[in-house]
């Protein structure tokens, strides 16, 4: 399997849980980001192709199956008075708009915006819930993982970043979009909006052994692994009102 | 005998030709990746271009050539001065027993990775520019502070070598003539170290401008034209590493082309270093 590398740490986990479940089972994870993911799928280089966002074009012709939910979190340093920003309060501070924390919330001080690199899957994911068709501001700060954004959030009392949930701790704080906090139930009930599923993709009729790992994926088992590593398993979402991102 | 040198001739031509053949080999992949989307964009368009959005199909890396020149350049202001200075203290001035000390530790200096340079320089570094000069700490300076460091080892060590190469004969004749030991540096030692000091401070402009790790650590990244050293700023190397972990299609081929332009630099400042020198020579 290969693809996102948002999914790959938790797929490795799952993968590793697997085999040495299953005898003679060889799972082989690769990164590369969900296109990749999903082209290999579609071309048969890999039989499961992993993605943080939803199949688009002529990805549709793989069948996915979601394993579970990833919040992002909009962070910012602990010290920082702002608890809550609107979807367009985020936009403005992203596209450069807004470049003091006095024309959004808290006192007069720069914002220092820290965001992805082009390609990754989070940075995928915020562009396309927060940002729409405006641009992310080229003087925005980029880092190349969650890892690296939190630890500047956690220095830095101007900054505001965004990070997995599951990576969220105490050096920084999760602030509410939209006045909802992110959280297992908020993503459950649809009312946090920032929210990605990770996909396990296959072609239509997937070799045996590619659909007992997805189904593994989905047992009670796999499921707390996730839940465990941050992440929102699917059955917290399905008995929720709704799909998420729908 | 005559048998067994010919063999070994043509062993180490064989050795000598497979570095040359793997350079070649660079040269030919990434250029063959590289340049359809040049030619399709105009290279014009491309190095001159103020925008990278691959997202949206917009590949300018005129940010990056800027970012990669103040970087290094700062990196230069910082680390040719005290380099300079150190070769001259180990060379000229120290007694032998500390020279060797402080020689052995400017190697160890070498021998640090790159990574823990960048680390300690965004522990360290960064929240301290945050904290006395502003902005966001990860910046020009920030880079060029931590690269300025990084190629002193470098500096030190090709400037301690000219200064050792120059006559004994050369300092003992300005003595004679009732000259000071500084007034020897300056006038006899330095001029005549002239080209060798030069080829120091391109050898490690050529480190500065390939180093790529640490520069990511603390540089920011930012896809902007920086307007002030406090600003974060993203250079040719750092575009090529932070985005070629996803990139596909024509942002692949656009990350290429950005290599195309960084070897071209290169070639240009290492052509610089040979002709300067030469130069200085005659």
């Amino acid at each position: 399997m290969a693809g996102s590398t948002s999914v790959q740490p938790f797929a490795e986990l799952l993968a590793d849980e697997y085999m040495d479940e299953a005898e003679n089972m060889i799972i082989n994870v690769q990164g590369g980001g969900s296109s990749a993911g999903a082209r290999s799928a579609l071309s048969g280089v890999a039989e499961i192709g992993m993605l943080s966002r939803k199949l688009q074009g002529d990805e549709k012709a793989l069948i996915p199956t979601t394993i579970a939910y990833d919040a992002i979190a909009v962070v910012v340093h602990p010290s920082n008075p702002c608890q809550d920003l609107g979807i367009e309060e985020i936009r403005d501070i992203f596209a450069g708009n807004a470049t003091d924390w006095s024309e959004v919330q808290g006192e007069a001080r720069k914002i220092h915006p820290v965001a992805r690199e082009e390609g990754s899957g989070t940075r995928g994911a915020f562009d396309e819930i927060i940002m729409g068709e405006v641009e992310v501001s080229p003087g925005a700060i980029v880092q190349d993982s969650n890892g690296a954004v939190r630890e500047i959030v956690a220095g830095d009392p101007s900054a505001i970043g965004y990070i997995s949930l599951g990576l969220v701790d105490k050096r920084v704080k999760a602030i509410a979009v939209q006045g909802v906090f992110p959280s297992i139930d908020t993503v459950a009930d649809n009312t946090y909006k920032l929210v990605r599923p990770m996909i396990l993709a296959t072609r239509e009729n997937p070799v045996k052994e590619a659909d007992s790992f997805i189904s593994f994926c989905l047992s009670e088992k796999a499921q707390s692994m996730l839940a465990q590593e941050g992440l929102i398993p699917v059955a917290a979402v399905q008995s929720g009102k709704a799909q998420p991102g729908e | 005998m005559r048998r067994s040198e010919t063999l070994v001739q043509w062993s180490l031509a064989l050795v000598a030709l497979f570095a040359i053949a793997a350079l070649a080999l660079i040269i030919i992949f990434i250029f063959k990746e590289g340049s359809p989307i040049i030619a399709r964009l105009g290279i014009v368009e491309f190095i001159m271009g103020t925008k990278w959005s691959p997202s949206r199909g917009t590949f300018g890396i005129l940010p990056m050539i800027l970012g990669s020149f103040w970087v290094t350049l700062s990196a230069l202001v910082i680390g040719v001065p005290i380099g300079l200075a150190s070769a001259i203290f180990l060379a000229e001035m120290a007694p032998s027993g500390t020279s060797r000390i402080l020689k052995f530790a400017i190697q160890l200096l070498a021998g640090i990775p790159s990574v823990v340079f960048g680390f300690i320089g965004l522990v360290i570094l960064v929240p301290l520019i945050r904290q006395w000069l502003g902005g966001p700490g990860f910046s020009v300076l920030a880079a060029g502070i931590v690269l300025g460091i990084m190629i002193l080892p470098t500096i030190v060590s090709v400037c301690y070598d000219v200064f050792k190469a120059v006559p004994q004969a050369y300092r003992e004749g300005m003595i004679a003539l009732g000259a000071t030991r500084w007034q020897t540096i300056r006038m006899v030692v330095l001029p005549a170290a002239r080209p060798g000091i030069i080829a120091a401070i391109i050898l490690g402009m050529g480190r500065a401008v390939g180093e790529t790790m640490a520069v990511i650590m603390v540089a920011g990244n930012a896809t902007k034209i920086p307007v002030s050293l406090l600003e974060p700023v993203r250079t040719l190397t750092s575009n090529i590493a932070l985005e070629m972990g996803y990139a596909v299609g024509e942002h692949r081929e656009a990350l290429f082309a950005t290599g195309i332009v960084l070897f071209i630099i290169i070639a240009i400042l290492n052509t610089l270093a040979r002709v300067v020198a030469r130069v200085e020579k005659v």
